[in-house]
């Protein structure tokens, strides 16, 4: 249940610190004055009610946290005879509009030269406002490790020189291609059942499109990102993984289906042919009754040229396989370099199992289940070889 | 920012020693245009990590081996300074290293002051 106040500190919290890490220079300062405005708010609004202008009030107690931690630790600094923080550390007092720095905080913490899992973090930190205790949790990892894979990016921006700053055009494609794969990454992660994942992820792409409105690839994975998504509810029943042909479509969210096709729509007015754009495309057909698998198809080929991914193309031999048979399908996923994609296997297995090949289908299914971590995904193969076991071979 | 960039040849220097006339000319106008490089100065040339000797001291006692510390292909192959904005900046300037698209890499190290 989100409460109000909740719901301001959601939308309130990264662009706070993306502001202070703007002219602090620094993300711990930044990230502890926030914590602290926000913790005097979650004290005084339910008390003498929410200010008018909530974002204003946070910023301006933020800072002003975040001056006397500064004036502080400068005395501190005196002191001990160590240089005081740089002139940057000035902060402005009398500024009545803050910038949106959102976007030099995403690009920060996703620069290349931090380790992806880092780079997930960090985004997640400081601009989703998850806690670590939270993060650890969704990516199954203990507090204390996630705690040291943050301190340590924070220190690596710092000692390495990592710009905060929005890149120059020569290298904006490259560095947004590297945001949207963190956000996808986010989203992945929680496709599994991981709600709160794909929640942040949805909530990233959305916050990125009022960012960048004119990049059609931002469009295109909230797209993509939403019209996966709309079927949350349907690929699981009570736990039980539920395949796309036997979902129960009235618990598809059409409203978000609408939505993630506006989304694409946009991207395509953009011109966007992108990786995205193409899968968001894909993902909107896969909503439609009938299946137009052979554009379905069609758009996988596309995919598969734009990005060499054998997944592609694996996913090209399932449409393939419904518009002219298992067989045809089983000839493209034959030739593909993917013996350790559990995923290859589960289709191998399916499209055997409707040939009747049941010895083959059994075997597949079994090297898909021992490739298989996921609970959902392990019991939903064990149902697929129960029901082949008293199956006769008639391949 | 000061950063210390590393120098790894890896394959660089055979790859190098295949490459038409031409093509190392432009090795070698490469070299010269990072060293001219504003914010750059440049380290003294180190010679081939064949010619090394690793020395450690091992209860008081020195132990001397012959070749470089890491394995022959991981071996330091020089380095220069580079006083630059941020760290994309010297990323723009590794990227234009020889040994960077030869096989080798650069390394870009913050310097740092421990004392």
């Amino acid at each position: 249940m989100v409460t109000p106040l909740e719901q301001v500190f959601r939308e309130e919290w990264g662009r706070v610190v993306a502001t202070l890490i703007g002219f602090l220079g620094d993300f711990d300062v930044a990230e502890e004055a926030a914590q602290e405005a926000f913790a005097i708010a979650a004290d005084r609004w339910p008390r003498d009610g929410v200010p008018g202008n909530p974002r204003a009030w946070l910023m301006t107690t933020a800072r002003n946290r975040a001056t006397d931690r500064i004036r502080r630790d400068r005395a501190f600094a005196t002191r001990f005879g160590v240089l005081a923080a740089a002139s940057h550390a000035e902060v402005p007092t009398n500024a009545t509009t803050f910038p949106d720095e959102r976007l030099e905080l995403i690009f920060t913490c996703c620069h290349p030269a931090l380790a992806i899992e880092a780079q997930v973090a960090l985004t997640l930190r400081t601009l989703g406002g998850l806690t670590t205790d939270e993060i650890a949790r969704a990516f199954l990892v203990p507090e204390r490790t996630m705690a040291q894979r943050l301190v340590r990016a924070k220190r690596k921006i710092k000692a390495a020189g990592i710009p905060f700053r929005v890149p120059p055009v020569h290298l904006l494609r490259e560095r947004l291609d590297a945001v949207l794969a963190v956000v996808y990454l986010i989203f992945n992660e929680g496709y599994g059942g991981r709600d709160e994942l794909a929640t942040e992820a949805l909530w990233l792409g959305r916050a990125l499109t009022e960012l960048l409105p004119d990049d059609p690839e931002v469009h295109g994975l909230l797209a993509m990102m939403l019209l996966h998504d709309s079927r949350r509810d349907a690929r699981f029943d009570d736990g039980e993984l539920v395949l796309l042909g036997d979902q129960d479509r009235s618990r598809w969210n059409t409203r978000q289906i609408a939505a993630g096709r506006a989304e694409l729509d946009r991207a395509l007015a953009l011109r966007g042919r992108g990786s995205y754009v193409v899968q968001a495309a894909i993902a909107s057909l896969h909503a439609e009754t009938p299946c137009d698998w052979a554009q379905i198809a069609a758009l996988y080929g596309r995919l598969t040229h734009l990005t060499g991914s054998p997944v592609a193309e694996l996913n090209r031999a399932i449409a393939i396989a419904e518009t002219e048979g298992p067989e045809a399908g089983l000839r493209i996923i034959d030739h593909l370099a993917l013996d350790d994609f559990r995923y290859l296997h589960s289709t191998r297995a399916e499209l055997l199992r409707r040939l009747g090949r049941t010895d083959e289908a059994r075997d597949a299914y079994r090297r898909a289940r021992q490739l298989t971590d996921d609970g959902a995904e392990r019991r939903f193969l064990e149902r697929r070889l129960t029901e082949l076991a008293g199956r006769p071979d008639s391949g | 920012m000061k950063y210390v960039m590393l120098i790894y040849q890896g394959t660089a220097l055979d790859e190098q020693a295949t490459l038409s006339e031409e093509e190392q000319k432009q090795v070698h106008a490469d070299y010269q245009a990072i060293n001219q490089t504003p914010g750059v100065t440049p380290g003294v040339p180190m010679g081939l990590p064949e010619n090394a000797t690793t020395v450690r001291v091992e209860d008081g006692r020195t132990l001397t081996t012959d070749g470089p510390f890491a394995g022959m292909k991981e071996a330091v192959g020089g380095w220069f300074v580079l006083e630059a904005d941020d760290l994309d900046a010297a990323i723009e300037v590794a990227t234009r290293h020889p040994a960077a698209r030869h096989g080798g890499a650069i390394e870009i190290r913050p310097s740092e002051v421990y004392w």
